[in-house]
């Protein structure tokens, strides 16, 4: 009989074969490289089709066209803050006339296309034009620009008030009852207790729909506002350059990219002492 | 075959004509349009108006499947172990997210134009391109909703727990029919609502797509608005076509909502 007298010495673990080379490795290499052959053509062609005249041209242009629709934006995003204050305030209500007045008004104004809104508003409404005169605000409906941020005006308020009420909602039972218990009157309860966490809530939803607004003031485009999209459509139309539609695309990117890193950095900053 | 071909012809286009909502034998224009400008044939706008809401259905319902697909490859990348695959799908969704719709269409449609025009005139051929503004919407608004489908699927993943893998791969389940047969039934009822969403703003955004020539509701109504001088009414049935789209299909996705989330264990 034989026994084992010497046992095996521990070894390590025998490596694990792992190719450097997978296929996801390769398919993610290959779509880097398309976006970096993408870019790389992107700036050759800026560089190789310089055009001195043109930059000269439709540069300062093209700026104005910058400020107007950042100017669009704003005016529009305060307009429709404060129009979605009322609304918010009839969709929350049990007044049922109120309520379902204001639940068509949003149900419409987010179920219909932004473009459909602003030709209605600039091409519909202006063929009142007698009517308008009467009361004299022919002026107002006779201008591209007006018409366009009172459609998107309009089409933000219905966002922002279902954006205000999902948000005033999610603000749990407890804390009216709590307020309650403490005595404290509605408007107290409202302004100081409701309303600072509803807003963190809404923070989110809030940037998502200044972004939206920046995206589809592009639409106003359409109905002759030269903003940033109608300036580029000008360029391109006088000089049939496709880099007109590039450098758009790099300043649409570049606005986008900076709202969204400085709103998730606000919002970093304000939910600070949600963190645990 | 060809009197049978002919004879089906005939047949589907006697079902489409009773049933056509608009110009048909009940169809809403052919009670109430006539003697308007909204009567059907030569008379009125009516037929044409029509034909405008079927082109915008199509648009919609072609684009779907298309998105859907990419969006989800695009989110399988977005959550892959190699950083470059994750890399390159972070630049697809961070490029077409942040891109206003029209822009990306007129990029798309000129582009397109651009490069077809030059592969032409390499051959040889010196012709004028002009692409199908069909196309090129379904394209473009593949892409737009590809790059937020990724994002509402890959939301959707996370909420899926690392054991529903772990149990198909134990079961000895290869990785492709784990995927299938385990996540994606799941994955399908979680992301329902986010997609429905997205499903509503394509929708919307075929109404872009008649800026670049494409005869849907938006742009048959702007003729029609522009030789009536009748604006207000005709851009009020437009918005009423898409408000009555959305109705449609907030319908249809209830009842599919209440058949899925019967389905399935509750959790």
């Amino acid at each position: 009989m034989t026994h084992v007298i010497e046992m095996i010495p521990p070894r390590a673990a025998p490596p694990k074969r792992e190719s450097k080379i997978n296929s996801a490795r390769v398919l993610g290499f290959l779509l880097l490289l398309l976006w970096a052959l993408l870019g790389f053509g992107l700036l050759s062609m800026m560089i190789g089709n310089w055009d001195q005249d043109k930059f000269v041209k439709y540069g300062p242009r093209f700026l104005s066209g910058l400020a107007t629709t950042v100017g669009i934006v704003v005016v529009s995003i305060s307009c429709g803050a404060v129009l979605s204050i009322p609304i918010a305030t009839g969709r929350m209500s049990k007044n049922r006339i109120a309520n379902t007045l204001t639940y068509v008004y949003v149900y419409v104004f987010r179920g219909t296309p932004l473009l459909a809104q602003v030709f209605l508003i600039y091409y519909g409404l202006g063929s009142f034009r007698n009517a308008f005169e009467t009361v004299d605000l022919w002026w107002f409906f006779r201008d591209a620009w007006y018409c366009g941020l009172l459609a998107l005006s309009l089409n933000t308020a219905a966002y922002q008030a279902e954006i205000l009420r999902g948000a005033i909602r999610s603000v749990g039972r407890g804390q009216h009852e709590g307020a309650a218990s403490l005595g404290l009157s509605r408007s107290v309860t409202f302004w100081k207790i409701i309303l600072p966490q509803a807003l963190i809530v809404a923070l989110r939803p809030y940037g998502n729909e200044i972004i939206l607004m920046v995206k589809g003031s592009a639409i106003l485009s359409i109905i002759t506002v030269l903003d940033m999209m109608g300036e580029t459509r000008y360029a391109f139309s006088r000089t049939f350059d496709y880099q007109a539609y590039l450098w758009a695309a790099i300043f649409y990117l570049a606005i986008v990219e900076i709202l969204r890193h400085t709103w998730a950095a606000i919002e970093r900053r304000l939910t600070r002492h949600l963190k645990r | 075959m060809g009197g049978l071909d002919s004879a089906l012809g005939a047949l589907w286009a006697s079902v489409s004509q009773i049933f056509d909502p608009f110009c048909g034998s009940a169809g809403i224009f052919t009670w109430f349009g006539p003697g308007t400008n909204l009567a059907c044939g030569d008379a009125g706008w009516g037929d044409e108006i029509g034909f405008g809401f079927k082109v915008t259905v199509t648009l919609a319902t072609v684009t779907l499947p298309f998105g859907l697909l990419i969006g989800f490859l695009i989110s399988l990348a977005a959550q892959s172990q190699e950083r470059m695959l994750r890399r390159a799908a972070a630049i697809y969704t961070t490029i077409f997210r942040g891109l206003p719709e029209l822009l990306t269409l007129f990029i798309v449609y000129y582009g397109m134009q651009i490069l077809i025009q030059t592969a032409f005139s390499a051959v040889g051929i010196d012709e004028r391109v002009e692409i199908n503004a069909f196309f090129a919407g379904m394209i473009a608004l593949s892409v737009v909703f590809s790059s937020y489908c990724a994002e509402v699927l890959q939301s959707a993943f996370k909420a899926i727990p690392n054991g529903q893998y772990e149990a198909g791969f134990a079961i000895g389940l290869s990785r492709p029919k784990t995927m299938i047969f385990v996540i994606l039934p799941q994955l399908i009822r979680i992301a329902l609502p986010g997609i429905v969403n997205l499903w509503m703003n394509l929708l919307k955004d075929t109404a872009l797509v008649s800026v670049v020539g494409l005869t849907d509701i938006i742009r048959q109504t702007g003729v029609a608005a522009r030789v009536t001088k009748e604006a207000f009414l005709f851009y009020a049935i437009a918005c009423a076509l898409y408000l009555i789209l959305a109705v449609l299909s907030s319908i249809a996705i209830g009842y599919i909502e209440r058949r899925t989330s019967n389905a399935g264990a509750n959790r």
